[in-house]
């Protein structure tokens, strides 16, 4: 540390050092039986930061336009070096960075991190939960494959529906009336222009609002054990991140990325379309209901349904009136968990009624 | 504020009086930058080839109890040759959700892969999630072209 002393006295004399330090320093991580859940956040950070370096490659190859995505991915993935690495990688690392943020929001629902003072630490977690769901569904279309195009054509069709501002918001997500080459270059733009720079807003708030909090401890518990965040935490979260990512890369060369067929506009849709996991609960909703629910069509009910959910998601810090007096109330949990099995049990049950075709 | 004890109470005073115009030169220059940008954002209406006829294939091509998709326009639609020979055709848009229908030979209906939706043969839904039956179309024969219109 001595060799940088001219280092540190040149930044000391220009910018407030001892409070970045202090910054830096004072968080502390309470150890207990639920620490493991507090690896859950880095986990999913750092599976942000592969798929962000593994986009910035794929960029170098891929053309985002319906006459070339589809042959510039296949030309990724048979002729490029350690081309189909790079894109399994990513296309691997795109459904655990979904998981693992997944199982982060889910601990620290149950556990109530959210309760005062974090409730903005929480909303800005689901809106980012939403940000990485709005980067699987436009990073989906963009291989052009006949499994993305329908998906798209379904996934964006059930933005049509929303009462009021839906057929709006669908023109301008498909940039016309059908799925077509202007919707590939939108999509392209959503991914890699304007769902990383709301990434990085609400990352930066996030991650700046923990630091400064510290973290949450569950409620009732009565250690007092700590260690500190920097750096032995941190090298803690570097060996799960190395972990992490040594799965991600035996994944990718066990199981590569497929590629499919390129997608035909006016091909029938082919038996087992389905969209990406995560959206499979949805999927497997809308199969089930039924066209019509006195009277207003069933997949309008469905959709309502989801987004008061989403809503009611971002609202858990409010909502849950006895953690905000540091109560865990057994009702909260029952909901949390009933809300995680439906999840759990539609996309089991999707899977299933896939995989039979 | 500053009361003067000649003026009338509601009239502005000079520092209200600038305040309103720097605050309406702002929002009008930010009203004129969101709006063209909003306006940009949504694609130029593009020369929509509003297709009400089209020639879907040739009645040669086509078996009895088997059906072929059709570019009618932008949108893909179905003609089918029904087990007792007769043609039809309809929009091949699910009502549903947008996915394109497919012929199954086996049971003779329409199906759609996607939400497992199914029509019968006149685009009538039979089971599953579609709340509407399929557009359908006029069809014609002109030698051996098939014709399909759309209904006026």
């Amino acid at each position: 540390m001595a060799r940088f002393t001219w280092l540190r006295d040149f930044l000391a004399e220009r910018y407030p050092m001892r409070q970045l330090d202090e910054l830096l320093h004072h968080k502390q991580i309470p150890l207990h039986r639920h620490t493991f859940w507090y690896y859950w956040g880095g986990m999913t950070l750092a599976l942000i930061g592969i798929q962000i370096a593994s986009g910035v490659l794929l960029l170098l190859y891929y053309r985002p336009s319906a006459a070339e995505a589809f042959e510039s991915v296949r030309f990724i993935m048979t002729k490029v070096q350690f081309g189909w690495l790079v894109r399994s990688v990513h296309a691997w690392a795109a459904n655990l960075v979904i998981f693992s943020a997944m199982v982060h929001l889910a601990s620290t629902f149950f556990l109530r991190s959210y309760r005062p003072p974090r409730e903005l630490t929480w909303v800005s977690g689901v809106l980012l939960f939403f940000v990485l769901l709005g980067f699987g569904f436009t990073g989906y279309l963009l291989p052009w494959n006949v499994l993305a195009f329908f998906a798209t054509k379904v996934g964006t069709e059930i933005v049509g529906v929303v009462p009021g501002i839906g057929a709006m918001l669908q023109t301008f997500l498909r940039g016309g009336a059908d799925v077509t080459d202007v919707t590939l270059t939108r999509f392209f733009w959503l991914h890699i222009a304007v769902l990383p720079l709301a990434l990085a807003a609400v990352l930066g708030l996030h991650l700046l609002l923990v630091q400064l909090q510290g973290m949450s401890k569950p409620l009732k518990l009565r250690e007092e054990r700590t260690v500190p965040f920097f750096p032995n935490f941190l090298l803690r979260d570097f060996i799960a991140w190395a972990l992490i990512l040594g799965a991600v890369l035996a994944i990718s060369v066990y199981q590569p990325a497929t590629l499919g067929d390129k997608a035909d506009p006016f091909a029938p849709t082919p038996a087992g379309i389905q969209p990406e996991w995560y959206f499979l609960w949805m999927f497997q909703t809308l199969k089930l209901f039924p066209g019509h629910i006195l009277g207003i069509e069933g997949e309008l009910i469905a959709i309502a349904l989801t987004g008061l959910g989403g809503l009611a998601l971002l609202l858990v810090p409010w909502l849950d009136r006895p953690a905000r007096r540091g109560q865990a109330h057994w009702l909260v949990t029952l909901i949390g968990i009933a809300g995680c099995a439906y999840v759990a049990g539609m996309t089991i049950w999707a899977l299933q009624s896939g995989g039979a075709h | 504020m500053t009361e003067c004890s000649g003026c009338p109470k509601e009239r502005l005073s000079r520092r209200a009086f600038l305040q309103l115009l720097l605050k309406g030169s702002v929002l009008a220059l930010f009203g004129a930058t969101i709006y063209p940008v909003a306006r940009y954002l949504f694609p130029p209406r593009g020369a929509d080839v509003s297709v009400s006829t089209v020639v879907a294939g040739t009645v040669g091509e086509l078996a009895v109890n088997s059906a072929k998709i059709f570019r009618f326009g932008s949108q893909p639609g179905i003609l089918v040759r029904t087990p007792q020979d007769e043609l039809r055709a309809f929009s091949a848009v699910c009502t549903h959700l947008n996915c394109t229908v497919q012929f199954d030979r086996a049971a003779s209906v329409i199906n759609c892969a996607c939400h497992n939706g199914k029509f019968d043969l006149n685009g009538q839904v039979i089971s599953g999630p579609p709340p509407r039956a399929l557009e359908a179309y006029r069809v014609n024969t002109r030698g051996d072209d098939i014709i399909v219109s759309k209904l006026a």
